[in-house]
Parts: C-alpha cells; structure tokens; sequence
C-alpha cells in the first residue's frame, strides 16, 4: 500500500503555471496556489436562501477559519462542499480541475477532502483501533472487504496516529465509552489517517477541556502547510489561537476576511455580532 | 280489436318529434304534461268493462292461440277485470261458473265482475287450467300489469324491468301506461320500454322513431339492446341501422361519462375514507414520529363501538335506532380515544426515538387486540346497518346513481378535517402538540406538559382513526382482522404525502383513492393495487420525503 | 513501533471460539447422527423414537431459523429492517415448488401432463415461465435467481435513494403485500389461494419416505450451520465491521469514503438468498405453498424470532427462531386462543424490557456465575 505523503511534494506550494500543465480530470491540481473554489453557490430551502451568492478560496496549505452568527450558512457550506447538499447554483472546484458539484460524498472523501461533524460522529460500537482502521486511505470496494487484513505498516501507521491524538492506551476500549473531546480528536484522528488534502472542520473543540482545547490548536497548527484546513469555530479566544486567515460569513455570504485584529475592528462585522 | 291499428298512437309520435329534446330536464317535463293532457283527451271507451258471455268459452276452450289473444286484448284494452283474472290465473284460483269469471278464496267463491261472495252450492263451476305457455303469458301479463300498481316503488320496477324485455305485443298496454303515468323517472323507463317494444315492429319507420327514443338514453340496457339490434341481420332496413349505430355512439358516450363520474366519485368516497385513517397517522406518525401499527385496530375499535351502539339502540330506543350513528361517532372517538392514551401510556411512552422498536411492539399490541375483540364479540363479521335515511342515493344520470352512505362519509372527512386542522392551527393544545414535535426538550423547559401533551396528541390521532371506524363500518365489513387491511394502504397514504403535515396526507389519501378506483375500473382490483404499490415504490425513489416536504438544513444524519 | 503493538488489539480474530467450536461439533452430532439414527432405526413403539411429526417439525424450525440468521444479518448487523424477507422465503419456496408439481407428472387428480391447478383452470399448456421447471437443476437456479434478482434490483433502487429506517420497512412490507396479492390471482399461474400442494416425489423419489424426510431434515440441519458459518465468516472480516459502522453512523462510513450502497445490497442480496434457499427447504417437508406466506404478518414474525433470540449475534435467532416456533406448536394445540396474547405480548415485553433478547440473557446470567 502506497503511504507515502504526496502534499508534501514541493510543487504543490510553487505551481510552474508559465509552463503550463496537462489538466487532467480526477487529478487534484493545485498549481494555482488554490485548493478549493466556492464561486457564488446559492442554496436554497423553500425560498429561505442559506448560501447567497457565496463566493470563496482557500489556498494550499492554508488554515482557514470561518466564523459567522447562527444561521450564517456555516453547516451548509461544508454540506456543500462534502456533497450532502446539491448547490441551486454556482461552481465548486478542487484544486482546478474536480467539479465536487458533480460528485457523490465517498467520491469527495477520496479525491482528498475530510469532513468533522458538528457532533462528534464515530463508531461507537468498534474499538478505537477499529474506528481508525475503517478511515485508513486505500481501497474501499466491496471485493477488498473480504480479504482485506490490517498488517504492519498500516498497523504502525494507525498506533502513529494515536498517540498524535493522545488515545494509544484506549486503542482496544469502545469508542463509546470515550468522552466527549476524545471522540472528538478520534474523528479527527480519522480524518488524519485517510491523508486528506483538505480538511473540513466543523466546531472541533465543542466540548473539550481548556488543555485539550490547547493541544487542538497546536495539533491543527502543526498540520497547516501539509494539509489546508478550513475549521468553522464559535469560540472565539481559540480563533485567535489560531492566529489565521478568518472568513465572516453573514446571511450566506462573506461579510469580510481577514486577519483577527482586522476583523475585530471591522464596523460590519460588529454590527452583525453585537447586533443593530 | 277496438282499434284499428294500435302501432301508430299519437303518443309515440310525440316522444320521437321531442326525442332530441328529452336529454333536458325541462323538455322531459314539458313531454309529461303534454302526454297528460292528451291521455284526458283521449276517448274513454276501453275502459268500459266489456266481458261477453261467449269467451267464457274460449276460456274454459283448448285453443291456446286464442286463450292467448282473448287474454292479450283485456289487456290492452285495460278492462278493470283484466288484473284479478290475470292473478287468479297465476294463482290457479280461476273458475268460470254462470258464464262468468270467479275466483275462489278461502273456500268462498267472489264473482271477478262484482265481487259480491256467491253461494258455492246454486252454481256449477268449472276450473280454468292452464298450460305452461299460458303461465308465461300470465306471468309477463302480470309485469305489466304492476305498471298500473298504486305504489310508485312497484311501478318504477316494473318499468325498469320492461326496458330489457318490452315486446312489440306489450306496446298497447305500455302506451297506456304511459298515458297515466305522471311521475316524470318512470314515464322515461316506460319511453324506452315502448320504443324496445316499437323495435319488435315490422314497420321500419316505426323503428327508426325507436332508435331515435334510445339514442336520448343513457343506460346499459338500451346499449345491449342496440348492439343486439346491430347484429348481422338484425335489422334489413339501412336507415334504421345507420341511426342506431349513430344512436349507439351516443349512448356510449354517454355511459362512458357516466361511468368515468361514477368511479371518480367512489375514488373521492374511498378517498374520504383513507383520508380519516391517514389523519390519525398524519398526527401519531406524521406529527409525533411513532409508527403505529395498531392503528388500524383503531379503526376497527372504533367500527365496533359502532356496532355496539347500534346494538344497544336496537334493544333500548328502537325507535331512535335511525339515529344510532349521532351517539357512535363521540362514542367510537372516546373509545378509540381511550384505548390510545392507554397504549401511550403503557407502552409506546418507553419507545420515544427507537421507530423500529416502536413499530414491533405496536405490532404486538395490534394483535392483542384483535384477539381481545374477538374473544369479546366473536371472529366473525358483525352487521352494522345503515340508518334508513341512508340508504339509497342520489341519481345523477340515470345509471349513475351516488349512494347516501358514500356521501355522508364523505362529509364526515371532511368535517374531521376542518376540526383537526383548526385543532392544531388554532388551539393551545395544538400549539403544544407542535411545539414538542418541534422541540421536545426546548418545549420542556418553556413549560410546556409534554408527557400528557404527548398522550392527548395519541388519544387524538387515535380517536380520529375511530373516526374513521365509524365511517367504515356503513360501507364495508366489520370484523376482527378489518384493521389490517387498511394499515399498508393507510402508511402509503402518509409515506406518500410526507411526513409532518396534513395537506400532504389530505392529497396523497384522495390522490391515492381516485387513480386507485380509476385503476380499478381498467384492470381490476388486484392489478390496480400493484400498480399503485409499484408507483408508490417509484415515487418514493424520486422524493424518499414525500409530496409535501419542507426542505431543511441537512443535519447529521 | 513494536512498542505499541502491546496496546493494539491482536490482528487475527478467530472465526469461532473454542467453545463455540464444541457447541458446532456438539450440534453435528445431534442434528447429523443421533435424531436421523433414532427416527431410522429405533422401533416405532420404543421411547427414544423420534416420530414422523417432530422430524417433519424439527425440519420446518431449522428452515425457520435459517430465515432468521438471514435476516439478522440484515437488521442486526447493517441495521434495515426487511419486513418483506418472507417474500423471499415464499419465492424460494414457490420456485422449488414448481420442480415438486411438475414432479408429481400424471399421478394428480386430472391425471394430466400440467398440474392440477391448471386443469381445473381449463389452461391448454404450461405458461412459458414454467419453462424448464421439470428440471432439478434447474429449479434450485431459479431457487437462487428470482429472489436474488428482485432483492438485487430493489435494494439498488431503495438504497441508492437512501431509503432508510421505518421508510425502508414499510416498503418492504408492501412489497410483500404486493406479491401476495399477485400470487393469490389465479392468473398468476401458481395455483391462486391454494398454491402448490400435494407433492409426491423429489428426484423421483418418493417424498414420504422415512428416508427422505431424514435427508432434508439434515440438509436444513446442514444449511442452517453453513449459513451460520458464512455470516460468522463475514463479520469477523472488515466487511463486517464497516457493515455495523453503516448501522452506527452511516454518514460518517460516507465521510471516510465509503460508498454504503454496495456494502448494504451485498448483505441485502445475500440475506435474501439465504430466506430463498430456506422456503426452498422448507416446501417438501411442509408439503405445502401458497401466498398467505407471503402476508405481511408472517414476515413480521420472523423479525420477532430476532428480537426474541437476540439481534447481531447470529445464535440469537436460532434460538429466538426455535423457541418462538415450539411455543407456538404448543399453544395452537393447546390453548389456539391465546397464542396470540402470547406472541403480542412478546412483541411488547423483548422490545420493552429485553432489547438484547434471549442471549443477553443467558450472557448476563454467565456473567453473574463468573
């Protein structure tokens, strides 16, 4: 099995677009410097417009944070972008060529996108080690299931990942049993394993501890640059944390962007959170 | 033979000159009225009792050709003596004594003329007997003679029966009848019964004017009678078959419109029905998310309440029993209603949020109680009769005819209807209901009662299900397993128009209803229930929320 | 990093534990060699003979509990519960009927070349899907293909448009509802209300045999053990545990690039096959087929067998399949009347008060010894 890390190919930073490059379907091309595309999505429920034009990029190995008032179209967004919601219209690209619009969900996972719910989604009734196990990257048809056995290397890349999310000596308890951060950094534990190219992370330090809050953003800060990571946050001291590019998002479109202390100070954005 | 030539009476002209007229009301009574007048018009002679001595002899005779045509001409001719004859004749009753008819009864012997009791031992009387193709001609003597009977009932059947069997023979008898009759349906019945009689004639404008009469009809009598008249040699004079084939188009037509309002009315009336069971589950299952399979038992609960009052109407106000259905409907709801909360409250409360738990052990519940029900009145089916002001029906065409029951039904869904919509759109305890289906914990914290909030939502679902066992109960079987029967259809109905509301359950019930009875005319129950299964099972691929969905944010799973 | 290895759960599962082993080992014996034994060779009048009837009964049980392995495959383990699996019982059984009247040959009432049914139908000749029917071999294919082929193009489109939960229920259960009334016209060409019956021999051997009522108990006995096996198999593998992931989470099986579609019909499919196979079995020893199978009740019971036995846990149903059967052979005789209070009542008590079933049971009862 192939686990070699290509992201951290060079050429995914320093595109050689004066030469040209062959564009080619299914092929995450990332020569542009941008890995995702939103180009005014507009989705609507029964006349209530939750996406409104919304036009977004985010670079290759950027950490991205998108943060926004209840309602602002933050879930949906990532609905969108994972293929759970179908765009009324607009286009989303991966990289330049992948029309995500054009996809259905497993397909996105494979092209490189990993997705954190809101509410920390794991199997509750396998093992930790198991969890981790399911989302390795590789093949996932029917066919392979049979056979399929998890042996060394893949081994030693799951016991990796555990201890990266502090969970080696639960790896055989079920993942039930964890508490509420862990299985938030189990799912993310997940998403790590399938080497995703970008990650979309929705609230990932709800209910976690001050500490582990902390290791969070150190785990997220350590990733940028391999990976692009978009992190929807409500809280907003861990924003600052991050000390990234932040998104406002408003009514289903951007407010504004930029870095934090710009953002603070931004009249609109004020208006919007403390209300008119 | 008083008149010359009974086949030309002024009478027919006339249906044939207004014959394209008649499919207007209006024109049909005008026709009556004129017909009316005429009859006073006309001379009275043959009602002038005309019995001479001589044909007591071909009477008491051999000669069956004319027995026959002496029976036929008193007849025609109306003699008032012509109906008791004719009944002591069926009766085997008839005696000639003095020359004169005399029927025997009660071993006393009454003079058919006078009716005055003669004493038995001054006469020698001589029994009339009759062969079997003098019984015939009795019999069918008889069917006319009922055209004359004081009972519009009596009369109205026997003017339908003639329109399938008028013979050429009968066309004096059924031109008086027609003369007399003053109720506008029947003179229509004996219209077409004389112009099948005026077909039997040899007189090809006479048959033409006959067609022209059938062509205004619009029965399935009047189409056999044209097909039959259309078969090869049937009928040699060209212009008579050129009008009935354009007759038999029309009448087609005609039916085929008749038909097409009939089956979409029964569509609507089983429409209504679905719709009462479907509203139940709008709310228990649309509303609060639990899938009850008992709910068909509801319905039959609720048909057994029914019966039940039906019962005790039967054997203590007999003579409010007409009115039994006012005290069933509250009776059958509260039922339904009760056994609901008790439900809720034993069982399905536990399962809140385990849908494939739920629906087992409702499951269980369902055949509990079908087997209480039938240790309790028995496995058999029970009679539930309709209130006499029920039966019947409106006719719309002839043919076409829409009976109480299926109206009253209708109505009664539709009432319910408008109560449930109002009750949870307008009422606190349907703001309520809303609110915890919308939020349980949040309408917990707000205040809101939501565990007895939950058990009155299920009492109400379930009361309206014995609603629906009411309604049921007037036009089909009553029995243990009823309940099963409508479940499937009553989950398609919900599963269809989408969970969470009414309008869609309202729809998706008549849609369901209508193309299901309209299917049914086509291609027969079983078929058209397939096809609807197999629709449904398409539909569902296309919109797996149903007709009337609200489109949310897509939450986790 | 063997470091770890210490912390990592052990990388081959056993396909059975040694004491599940002994219970295979124990349960061949007895199915395979003591009950055959004792109906062949024991004396009608001597206290171990196994009669005629709790043979036929035992045979009839075993087909049941392959049923419901088969489905405890599906709702246990992925979690969709098939209120339709009697459908595929019944189409099995319909498919290996067709062999056993063609079987019958002149030896019906009509004494006729077609079945008796279609006599008395006035039918002239065979209708064309009865081609091939007087074949053995044949017959078991079509066993295996008609349900397989329709659970296959159902599931596909049901799947694939996510039908889930109680949707998906309820459309199997109409499913089946459709099928029953279809099969109870006599158009359909299988008999209408009365089915098939009357059966007189199988592989021109004569089915009231001591003989081949033994064979086919065995060949159940057989059945229900490989189908045990091959589930077993397929959920100590990842397909298993991606199936139960599908069951916990189906979104996130998704969002790790799953495509649940294919993984759910494999098991759909094979679930189906497993209840064909078993009506199959079922229809010579019962001697008997007709739609009611097909009503939307029976498959209702077979999920209480389930529940009863103990969801995802394989032996569950066999046992669940085995004591609801009994119990009800007893109430029926004994008391017909409350047979249903009793199995409403089950319904209510197994999803109220024992969600694990009957093995959860005996599990807590091993755990309190120990």
């Amino acid at each position: 099995m192939n686990l070699s890390l290509p992201e951290t190919s060079d050429t995914f930073f320093q595109g050689n677009s004066s030469l040209g490059h062959p564009l080619l379907p299914g092929v995450l091309d990332t020569s542009h410097r941008v890995i995702l595309y939103l180009e005014e999505v507009t989705v609507t429920f029964d006349g209530f417009r939750a996406l409104n034009n919304l036009s977004l990029a985010i670079d290759a190995g950027e950490l991205r944070c998108i943060i926004g008032p209840n309602g602002a179209g933050k879930t949906t967004m990532m609905d969108v972008i994972t293929g759970k919601t179908r765009p009324d219209s607009g286009s989303i690209y991966f990289g330049q060529t992948i029309d995500l619009t054009r996809m259905s969900e497993p397909e996105i996972v494979t092209a490189g996108i990993g997705r954190k719910f809101q509410k920390p989604t794991v199997f509750e009734q396998h093992s930790v080690f198991d969890n981790l196990e399911l989302a390795l990257r590789g093949e996932k048809r029917v066919r392979h299931s049979w056979h399929s056995r998890c042996q060394g290397e893949q081994r030693d890349r799951i016991a990796e990942i555990l201890e990266t999310i502090h969970l080696l000596p639960m790896a055989r308890q079920q993942s039930g049993a964890l508490s509420h951060g862990q299985k938030q950094w189990l799912e993310i534990g997940m998403l790590l394993i399938q080497e995703p190219e970008l990650l979309l992370l929705d609230e990932p330090v709800a209910g976690m501890t001050d500490e582990e809050s902390e290791q969070s953003a150190e785990l997220f800060l350590s990733l940028a640059g391999r990976h692009s990571l978009m992190v929807v946050e409500h809280d907003m001291a861990f924003v600052s944390k991050l000390n990234s590019r932040v998104t406002v998002l408003h009514e289903g479109s951007v407010l504004a962007e930029g870095r934090m202390e710009e953002i603070r100070h931004h009249p609109r954005v004020i208006e919007v959170y403390l209300g008119r | 033979m008083r008149r010359s030539n009974p086949l030309t009476p002024p009478v027919c002209s006339f249906c044939v000159t207004f014959g394209e007229r008649m499919r207007y009301p209006i024109f049909r009574q005008a026709l009556c009225l004129l017909l009316l007048c005429l009859a006073l018009l006309l001379p009275i002679s043959t009602l002038q009792a005309a019995w001479e001595e001589q044909q007591a002899e071909i009477l008491l005779g051999s000669d069956s050709e004319a027995r026959i045509t002496l029976l036929r001409q008193w007849l025609a001719n109306g003699e008032p003596f012509a109906e008791p004859l004719y009944k002591a004749l069926a009766e085997d009753a008839l005696l000639i004594g003095n020359r004169r008819p005399l029927r025997k009864q009660d071993g006393q012997l009454f003079d058919l003329l006078g009716n005055q009791p003669l004493p038995e031992q001054e006469l020698a009387v001589t029994a009339v007997t009759i062969n079997n193709r003098l019984r015939r001609e009795v019999q069918s003597g008889l069917a006319l003679l009922r055209l004359f009977d004081a009972d519009r009932g009596v009369r109205l059947a026997a003017a339908n029966a003639l329109q399938s069997k008028a013979t050429l023979i009968m066309l004096p008898v059924l031109e008086r009848a027609l003369q007399q009759e003053k109720d506008a349906q029947i003179a229509e019945n004996l219209r077409l019964a004389l112009a099948l009689a005026m077909l039997g004639s040899s007189d090809s404008q006479l048959r033409r004017q006959a067609v022209l009469v059938l062509a205004e009809s619009a029965t399935p009598t009047t189409k056999t009678t044209l097909n039959r008249l259309l078969l090869p040699g049937a009928e040699t004079d060209r212009e008579v078959v050129r009008q009935a084939e354009i007759a038999l188009e029309k009448v087609n037509r005609r039916l085929l419109f008749g038909e097409a309002l009939a089956s979409l009315f029964s569509g609507i009336s089983l429409g209504s029905i679905l719709l009462l069971t479907a509203l139940g589950l709008a709310i228990t299952y649309g509303v609060m998310g639990i899938l009850n399979m008992a709910h068909g038992e509801m319905l039959m609960i609720g048909a057994y309440t029914t019966y039940a009052v039906q019962n005790l109407f039967r054997s203590h106000f007999p003579q409010l029993l007409d009115g039994y259905l006012f005290a069933a409907i509250p009776a059958a709801f509260l039922t339904a209603a009760v056994v609901g909360i008790l439900l809720e409250r034993s069982v399905i409360r536990w399962l809140y949020g385990r849908p494939l738990e739920t629906l087992l052990a409702t499951w269980g519940l369902s055949l509990i109680l079908i087997q209480t029900v039938r240790l309790l009145f028995g496995a058999q089916n029970v009679e539930v009769a309709n209130p006499s002001w029920m039966s019947g029906g409106v006719t719309l065409l002839p043919g076409v005819v829409l009976p109480w029951n299926r109206i009253v039904i209708t109505f009664l869904a539709l009432a319910v209807l408008a109560l449930t919509w109002s009750l949870l759109n307008r009422t606190r305890l349907g703001l309520f209901v809303r609110a915890v289906t919308q939020n349980r914990s949040m309408a917990g914290c707000v205040g809101v009662p939501t565990s007895r909030i939950d058990s009155l939502a299920f009492a109400l679902g379930s009361g309206i299900a014995g609603l629906g066992g009411v309604a049921i109960s007037q036009v089909a079987n009553v029995g243990p397993d009823m309940g099963q029967g409508y479940i499937v259809d009553s989950f398609l109905v919900v599963v269809l128009g989408g969970v969470g509301q009414l309008a869609g359950a309202v729809w998706a019930a008549l849609g369901l209803g209508i193309t299901g009875k309209v299917l049914e005319g086509w291609v027969g129950a079983v078929i058209a229930k397939i096809i609807l299964l197999v629709f449904i099972i398409i539909f569902i691929q296309r919109r797996p929320q149903g007709l009337f969905v609200l489109k949310g944010r897509q939450s986790e799973s | 990093m063997d470091s770890h290895s210490s912390a990592l759960p052990p990388e081959k599962q056993p396909l059975l534990s040694p004491l599940a082993w002994k219970g295979v080992g124990l349960y061949a014996i007895l199915c395979l060699l003591v009950v055959p034994l004792l109906h062949l060779l024991l004396d009608a009048h001597s206290p171990w003979h196994i009669s005629a009837y709790f043979i036929n009964l035992g045979g009839k049980i075993l087909c049941y509990a392959i049923v419901a392995v088969a489905l405890d495959l599906i709702w246990g383990y992925a979690g969709i519960l098939s209120l339709g699996h009697g459908l595929f019982f019944a189409l099995g059984g319909y498919a290996f009927g067709m062999y056993l009247m063609r079987s019958i040959g002149r030896d019906g009432v009509y004494h006729a070349d077609l079945p008796d049914f279609m006599v008395f139908l006035n039918w002239k000749e065979l209708p064309w899907y009865w081609t091939g029917s007087d074949h053995f071999f044949l017959s078991v294919l079509l066993v295996l293909l008609i349900p397989g082929l329709l659970a296959f193009v159902f599931g596909y489109f049901a799947f694939r448009s996510r039908i889930k939960g109680v949707y998906f229920s309820i459309i199997t259960q109409a499913l089946t509802y459709a099928f029953m009334l279809l099969f109870f016209r006599n158009e359909t060409g299988f008999g209408g209300n009365n089915g098939f019956t009357d059966f007189k021999r199988l592989l021109g051997m004569s089915i009231t045999t001591p003989e081949m009522r033994v064979t086919l108990f065995v060949l159940s006995a057989l059945t229900l053990l490989a189908a045990l096996l091959l589930c077993r198999w397929m959920i100590t593998r990842k397909f298993g545990r991606i199936l139960t992931a599908i069951r916990d989470a189906e979104s996130r099986v998704m969002f790790i690039g799953y495509q649940p579609l294919w993984y759910k019909l494999t098991a759909w499919t094979l679930s189906a096959l497993l209840a064909a196979i078993a009506g199959a079995l079922y229809v010579p020893q019962v001697g008997i087929i007709n739609p009611s199978e097909m009503s939307p009740a029976n498959s209702i019971e077979i999920a209480i067998w389930v529940a009863v036995g103990g969801r995802a846990s394989l032996i569950g149903p066999v046992l669940g399949a085995i004591t609801v059967n009994l119990a009800k052979s007893w109430f029926t005789v004994s008391f017909p009347e409350y047979w249903l209070f009793f199995l409403g009542l089950l319904f209510v008590t197994v999803t109220l008060w024992l969600p694990g079933g009957l093995i959860s049971l005996l599990s807590r009862l091993r755990k309190g010894e120990s």
